[in-house]
């Protein structure tokens, strides 16, 4: 299914931050031609082709998801979510404030397709809100006042973007995770369809140009490109975001980057993620390779680990933020994530039983919580014991192996 | 207790496949608030941990236990336990 307009080439590089790109109604309809109109299975089945899984970091396949909200009966929610609650992400600000426009589109069909009742783009407060409401305002002069969306934001938490943590802040209640799966009871209680907009900018492109030309770049498995958010713990510089062919090695991604390719180690992800150290780095990042160290691309975090730092110390500071940002629900993860917390301090000093207490606090959490939170904290523990093995001995021995190279 | 706990869904629904057939005891974590009834009247199946939370085996409860279960899930005061197949 190719829908583009006459006259309009698909984008053979960048797709979406295209170089020079502006974020207007004008230069948007110029570079990618007018929105198609498929019918709502034309949607679904081009998902499906193209095999696109969704960018918000449970990397689900879309078609899915559309299928679901599909066949449901009653209003469905339409949420585009660009909460963003990732420190080390800056994909869905960049998306919203480069190309917004194209976050609408995908807004728009989805919309389109499940019949919504309700469409909201849920941006973090700040200047991705403010992106996310210029751009609105702006499609709304457009459409001659049919607003395709309204516009919320979300607070900056690191849980703000959890699915039902944003059904329930919509519907009126606190941003906090909630039981029921959002796609049957989410937004007062409605069937709600949650899609990050970096999913939703792919969705406008695939509509346009057709699941063989989205698939023609990238791993076979999950297709495309995706966006990269690439920083290097301890640097004061800004997190820098890229767009790659999914699978690109995280080397060739540091190094497009301007960064150091071989680095001690990269945090692929996001804080919930893997450390990855040596061929793991240097070699292809599709889902089949990564599946082998435990690792998932997530919503395209890279974070190197640059040679000095120690990887014990920045992994504690991150397990004790994520012990911070528990949604004070549930008693595992309110009491077990800050013991975790401590006793990962106790690893970076060098005191005895320091592992073994780590890896039973991580046992102890995983899958205790009503949300994913303590599973993805206990996930990033146990990475880091197995990355950095050697440096919880050398810890444990008095000295810090990082520290000496400098 | 392991340290290798299998990976359940929101609400501590579990994912993976049981190791028999029927019911198995589910905990809501949200509204679970550790009061412990349901360790003392189902310590077959729950045990709490260091902070008064349940440990709950994934194993069903079989025909032997299953009048406790429901005594367990008819009296948790949060409403938080059910069985679920």
């Amino acid at each position: 299914m190719t829908l583009a307009a006459p006259g309009v080439s698909a984008p053979a590089g960048p797709r979406l931050l295209p170089p020079g790109g502006g974020p207007s109604y004008a230069e948007h309809v110029a570079r990618y031609g007018e929105l198609p109109h498929p019918a709502p299975h034309q949607l679904v089945a081009a998902a499906y082709e193209a095999r696109l899984t969704g960018r918000g970091g449970a990397g689900f396949p879309v078609w899915r998801k559309l299928e679901t909200a599909l066949t449901t009966v009653g209003g469905v929610v339409v949420v585009g979510n660009a909460a963003e609650g990732e420190p080390a992400s800056a994909k869905d600000r960049t998306l919203l404030t480069g190309s917004p426009q194209l976050v609408l589109d995908g807004l728009a069909l989805v919309a389109a397709a499940v019949r919504a009742t309700r469409v909201v783009l849920y941006a973090r407060e700040g200047a991705t809100y403010d992106a996310a409401q210029r751009a609105v305002a702006e499609r709304a002069v457009r459409d001659g006042g049919r607003g395709v969306a309204g516009v919320a934001p979300a607070p900056r938490r690191f849980l703000a973007g959890e699915e039902s943590a944003v059904a329930n802040h919509l519907g009126g209640g606190p941003s906090l995770p909630r039981t029921p799966p959002v796609w049957s009871r989410g937004v007062r209680g409605r069937p709600t369809l949650v899609l990050n907009v970096e999913t939703l900018a792919h969705l406008a492109l695939l509509a346009r140009f057709g699941p063989d030309w989205f698939a023609g770049v990238g791993d076979p498995e999950a297709p495309g490109s995706m966006l990269l958010s690439v920083s290097v713990a301890d640097d004061a510089r800004p997190v820098r975001v890229l767009e790659a062919p999914t699978g690109t090695p995280y080397a060739q991604v540091l190094e497009a980057a301007g960064r150091d390719p071989a680095p001690q180690a990269v945090l692929v992800g996001g804080y919930h993620g893997t450390w990855l150290t040596g061929p793991a780095v240097s070699g292809p990042a599709t889902r089949a390779a990564l599946r082998r160290y435990g690792a998932t691309p997530g919503a395209g975090v890279v974070m190197a680990l640059p040679r000095g730092a120690c990887p014990l110390a920045v992994s504690a500071r991150i397990v004790a933020y994520l012990a911070a940002e528990n949604a004070g629900q549930c008693g595992p993860c309110v009491n077990g994530l800050p013991a975790l917390a401590e006793q990962m301090g106790r690893l970076v000093r060098g005191l005895p039983g320091a592992e073994q207490h780590v890896a039973r606090y991580a046992g102890l959490v995983d899958g205790r919580g009503g949300c994913h939170h303590p599973d993805g904290t206990a996930g990033f523990a146990r990475s880091t014991l197995r990355s950095f093995a050697a440096d919880v001995a050398a810890h444990r021995a008095g000295t810090c192996t990082a520290r000496a190279v400098r | 207790m392991t340290g290798a706990a299998p990976s359940t869904g929101p609400g501590g629904r579990v994912t993976g496949a049981a190791a028999s057939t029927g019911p198995a005891v589910v905990v809501d974590r949200i509204r679970c608030d550790g009061r412990g009834l349901c360790a003392e009247l189902l310590p077959e199946r729950v045990h709490l941990d260091e902070w008064g939370y349940p440990i709950v085996e994934r194993e069903p409860v079989g025909p032997e236990l299953e009048a406790a279960a429901r005594a367990a899930v008819a009296q948790c005061p949060r409403l938080a336990l059910s069985l679920r197949a």
